[in-house]
């Protein structure tokens, strides 16, 4: 599997997780990340053919709200941790359009 | 004051509702024990010395006038920092969230301050949970109080330290893959991992969804299930909580259990394991025969721990933890991004992408930086199945293991940890090593089991030796009493730490 | 613009995206309502701070199921929900919560039908739920504002299969979904809140000499008028054919595979979105902070029950019940309550095609004033029915009942009492109408002799007596008994 993680695999786990790398640190986790892949490349010794996956611990099933409305924040509570405001938005720099 | 420190937090509470001290006392008390030691400490992120002075007042006000003042009537707390509070900062130990001021408060802790305890403060833990050692703390390592040159474990490694130190009564931790089990045992204090889903959830910020829990760290295995009795139930707000009530722990506690079969997995004791452990939890296993338990060799498979190449450890069950946590962590950590709260990059960043991207790169350390890009790794296009699927299948396999397991008996009792507390510094260079830490808790949190962490005594070098109790779902009350007949037969309880008395 | 002998096929699929109608969002119980102040409907689980949690809303589950079965598909006993992760700002956890490999519903198919009168079939591939994200306002020119009043709205993404082949189809498939979401109460659809948005997925497949060559396929985000969607598809269909042309052999599914391209409105255009290229890696997984939905037989067919007709089955049934005209029950059938007004009008004795007149008379003309439906109005069944017999039994005629039906809208006396107190009922007395008869004959002796001579003059000379008597009355006499004097008094 992936032993090998090489500096541009590095760069672009980088992007995808939006965090800006140094080399110093690109380097370092190539060697980290492969190191710790290769521990979990164990699981490959089993075989899982048959078995479904697990993904949660509980056996719960429709948890499911009434359609009522309840408190939201004020305005000033939603945009009182944000680090920069525009009157009642959040900030950010120029984007395109809306993602849906 | 001597003394009020030394109360557990039933005698304190009793105490309290009694008359016979006040909760401000207390307060008090305890304010004056962090000041003592906190500098040599450092298990608190923040001290709320004069909320919680108001708090106990109130519950003072309550006791005089008659009124029911609730189960932890004035029993000081201290609050893991991973759980938002409508007051102070919940900071994760994270630079990302260093100012981050919470809304609104987690139910458990809630539920704590309904009942009458007062809030002392939010203590240290590795950032976002994210370690065995809080020494990933993003503001300053905790030590241990034992030996003030080694770690107090982790990730609850503030609320262990400071039970432990006496500097609260009791603690609430949370639990991923032994955050709480594994520092309590460094601390030479219990602590409970219950069943996911018995404790909500709700103001926990997240880092493996699938298998956080918030548990109580106490000074004895009473206090554990007061606490618990408190803290569980159901909460409409988390929707993996469940909705049968918790019972009153307490009540039962030291009702033996009759012909206890005690389990213990033979995977567990291998060359991996410190040999005073190994003996310490022998030990206890004796006890529990003269108690008139009965002891049976079963196995874990995928539990097990092998020596690969070149001598190091692996396990089905580390590896497949650390996949399903980091592939959760990667993207219940994608919200800190500098936009609707916490750090952002000083830095002028014309586009969103670099404002993310500096914004993060700033605000996580090295541990939470790895786990996340990991984490994005193992779901991403390609690698999902060999990985993050392959791992969901693994952990059914962990939990079957289990299953088959408990049909033969009670509870297991195993190590918490491999070795006793270790010095700072001497895993941090190797990530791997110190994942390795977790390797006998983390399957009780892939299988949703409850495991009880607590002391087997101490080692010749003088540091607390844990031991774990683990049942099926849902089985804490029997792990209490299980854990009760031990700490009675055996005198190992309320361990102090020599720094409490210098 | 196609050259002789090239056969030219636009291949479409339409992705719909429908906020539900719910009083609160998918995951917190924040209010579900367009145009209130920026970031007022907003909690910690919509802003997505630390330690949130979700708890899905039953009654848009309710509703995703609902127009899943009215679209024909088969509901999932068991369904789950996953992350989908990117970063945007509108979008507060940087992962939407989705359903990735177990949609609610699937395999179904909605009746569309066409301009030419003709009924398409479009194949439904799945209608699953999910939270909408907030909105980006651009205003400022140096940066963005984000509001999360919509983050977590409930949205169901309707995704057809590529059966559309023509920006006509398209349109009508729109449209139809429109009324059927509308119909069900499901979804108020209104394209000026932004209650749906298009996704389409455009190819051509053009045959030449024997030889069929794909052009790649385009995707067109965040429609959200019928106009911006009609004007992309045409402009989507006519520049693949000119790329293709330019290099049939270059400009090739195989080769460029699939493009996202965004609508710019002021140009009318489509361009190339290299950015959304990057990271089409969306990491899906099962969300560990929610629980499966399970859908027993008996909770879906209970909900299956609250559909009734549907408005093909009723226009159909117009048709053949009622003799009306294609248009009128096609007319009658954009909502459900018009419809319902209509029936309710009939089971309570009333002739169906005198109260459709009433409703596409004066009723779409006020409806059209008060930009509403007609059953919104204010007209009752019960006012329209009486009306209706009232025509019938030649009480009111057509102009007086035109006058009651506007009297109507703004009470809710009978018509039958505003028609006495208006003095719109038609006098049936005959002495005061043989007094009227009589005045028009020693008025007009020439037209009296041409009805007396009989011969081919008679009828319209007999005709504009009537009309003389009428006027006299003021519309109020009941022409059936002014002719019948007439004609005694005349002698034929
Ligand atoms: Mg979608
Ligand atoms: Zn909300």
């Amino acid at each position: 599997m992936g032993k090998t993680i090489d500096i541009d695999l590095v760069r672009h786990i980088g992007r995808l997780s939006r965090i800006e790398l140094t080399d110093e640190q690109a380097e370092t986790f190539s060697a980290q990340l492969a190191d710790i892949l290769e521990f979990f490349d164990k699981l490959q010794e089993l075989d899982t053919e048959n078995i479904e996956p697990q993904a949660s611990a509980v056996s719960l099933q429709n948890v499911l709200a009434d359609d009522v409305p309840a408190d939201s924040l004020t305005t000033d509570q939603a945009l009182d941790n944000a680090p920069a405001r525009d009157g009642d938005f959040f900030k950010v720099p120029k984007v395109i359009g809306d993602s849906q | 004051m001597e003394d009020i420190l030394n109360l557990s937090a039933l005698q304190l509470r009793d105490a309290v509702a009694s008359g016979q001290t006040s909760a401000a006392e207390a307060t008090v008390a305890y304010l004056a024990a962090i000041e003592k030691t906190e500098p040599r400490i450092s298990a608190f992120n923040e001290v709320l010395a004069e909320r919680a002075i108001g708090q106990a007042k109130k519950v003072d006000a309550d006791v005089q006038a008659g009124r029911q003042p609730g189960p932890l009537a004035g029993v000081p707390v201290a609050i893991k920092d991973n759980m938002c509070t409508s007051y102070g900062l919940t900071t994760c130990s994270s630079k990302i969230l260093a100012n981050f001021q919470a809304p609104y408060t987690a139910t458990a802790v809630a539920r704590l301050e309904a009942a009458g305890a007062v809030i002392l403060g939010k203590t240290n833990l590795d950032e976002f949970a994210m370690g065995s050692s809080t020494e990933n703390s993003g503001f300053k390592p905790t030590r241990n109080p034992w030996d003030t040159d080694l770690v107090p474990g982790g990730s609850s490694g503030g609320s262990a330290a400071a039970v432990s130190a006496r500097q609260c009564a009791a603690a609430l931790g949370s639990d991923t893959g032994g955050s709480i089990r594994q520092p309590a045992a460094f601390c030479g204090v219990v602590g409970l991992k219950p069943t996911y889903g018995r404790v909500s959830r709700y103001g926990l910020v997240a880092y493996g969804s699938s298998l956080d829990q918030i548990g109580p760290i106490t000074r004895d295995v009473a206090d554990c299930a007061l606490l618990m009795s408190v803290i569980a139930g159901h909460d409409p707000k988390d929707s993996t909580s469940v909705p049968n009530e918790a019972a009153d722990y307490l009540a039962s506690i030291d009702t033996p259990v009759e012909k206890l079969r005690i389990g213990m997995p033979k995977e567990f004791y291998s060359d991996a394991l410190d040999s005073e452990i190994s003996a310490a939890v022998g030990a206890a296993a004796e006890a529990y025969k003269s108690l008139g338990a009965e002891i049976v060799e079963l196995s874990l498979p995928h539990s097990r721990i092998d020596r690969g190449s070149g001598g190091r450890l692996s396990s089905y069950a580390v590896a497949c933890y650390y996949i399903v946590a980091m592939a959760e962590a990667s993207s219940n950590l994608a919200r800190y991004d500098g936009v609707h709260y916490g750090h952002r990059t000083p830095a002028k960043a014309d586009n969103i992408v670099d404002l993310y991207s500096r914004t993060r790169a700033e605000g996580f350390g090295e541990e939470v930086k790895r786990r996340i890009m990991l984490g994005t790794y193992t779901l991403s296009a390609g690698y999902y199945d060999a990985y993050y699927n392959k791992a969901l299948k693994v952990r059914r396999l962990i939990a079957e293991d289990f299953g088959k397991a408990f049909a033969r008996c009670h509870v297991l009792l195993s190590p918490v940890s491999p070795t006793p507390a270790f010095r700072l510094g001497e895993k941090t260079a190797d990530p791997l090593t110190m994942y390795l830490a977790d390797i006998y808790t983390i399957s009780a949190n892939l299988a949703g089991l409850p495991g009880l962490s607590l002391p087997a005594g101490l080692a010749a070098t003088g540091l607390p030796v844990g031991m774990q109790l683990i049942g099926p779902v849902f089985s804490e009350e029997l792990l209490f009493r299980a854990a009760r007949m031990y700490e009675k037969a055996s005198g190992v309880t309320r361990l102090t730490p020599k720094i409490v008395n210098n | 613009m196609t050259e002789t002998n090239d056969i030219v096929k636009p291949v479409i699929g339409l992705e719909i995206h429908v906020e539900l109608a719910t009083a609160t969002k998918m995951f917190c119980r924040c209010r579900n309502r367009f145009g209130d102040r920026p970031n007022t409907n907003v909690c910690i689980v919509c802003i997505g701070m630390p330690g949130a949690l979700p708890v899905m809303n039953k009654k848009a589950v309710e509703y995703a199921i609902k127009v899943g079965l009215a679209m024909n598909c088969g509901v999932a006993g068991f369904t789950k929900w996953d992350r989908k992760s990117y970063y945007y700002p509108d979008l507060p956890k940087n992962y939407q919560i989705s359903q990735y490999d177990l949609p609610l519903s699937a395999a179904g198919h909605l009746e569309v039908p066409l301009p030419d009168g003709s009924i398409k079939k479009v194949r439904i591939l799945r209608a699953h739920l999910e939270e909408d994200a907030g909105k980006n306002i651009h205003t400022a020119a140096a940066h963005t504002g984000v509001d999360l009043n919509r983050a977590g709205v409930p949205l169901l993404e309707i995704v057809s299969e590529p059966d559309l082949n023509s920006t006509d189809e398209v349109l009508a498939y729109a449209r139809a979904t429109q009324r059927l979401v509308r119909w069900l109460g499901a979804s108020e659809a209104n394209m000026q809140m932004g209650h749906m948005r298009f996704e389409p997925n455009i190819n051509l497949h053009i045959i030449r000499k024997g030889r069929c060559y794909k052009t790649p396929i385009c995707e067109v985000k965040n429609l959200n008028s019928f106009r911006a969607l009609e004007r992309t598809v045409q402009y989507e269909i006519d520049r693949q054919y000119a790329e293709w042309l330019a290099e049939p052999e270059g400009y090739s599914l195989d080769k460029l595979g699939k493009q996202n391209r965004g609508y710019d409105d002021s140009a009318g255009k489509t361009v190339f979105q290299r950015e959304k290229e990057e990271a089409h890696d969306y990491r899906y997984f099962p969300e560990p902070d929610l629980v499966p939905v399970v859908v027993s037989d008996q909770w879906r067919e209970s909900i299956r029950a609250t559909i009734g007709e549907l408005p093909l089955a009723r226009r159909a049934r117009y048709m053949k019940d009622y003799k009306l005209s294609f248009e009128d029950a096609d007319a009658l059938t954009q909502d459900a309550a018009t419809g319902d007004l209509l029936d309710t009008a009939v089971k309570a004795g009333a002739d169906a095609k005198r109260c459709t007149n009433l409703l596409l008379g004066r009723g779409a003309a006020i409806a059209n004033e008060q930009g509403c439906t007609i059953a919104r109005i204010g007209v009752t069944a019960e006012q329209l029915a009486e009306l209706a017999k009232m025509l019938q039994a030649g009480q009111v005629n057509a102009t007086a009942a035109d006058r009651v039906f506007q009297k109507m809208v703004q009470t809710n006396q009978s018509p039958g009492s505003i028609a006495e107190s208006e003095g719109l009922l038609a006098v049936t007395d005959t002495r005061r109408i043989e007094a009227w008869v009589d005045q028009v004959i020693s008025a007009n002796p020439q037209a009296v002799e041409d009805v007396r001579s009989g011969g081919k003059k008679q009828d319209k000379a007999l005709g504009f007596l009537t009309g003389r008597v009428m006027q006299l009355s003021g519309g109020a006499a009941q022409p059936k008994e002014v002719q019948r004097l007439l004609r005694k008094k005349l002698g034929t």
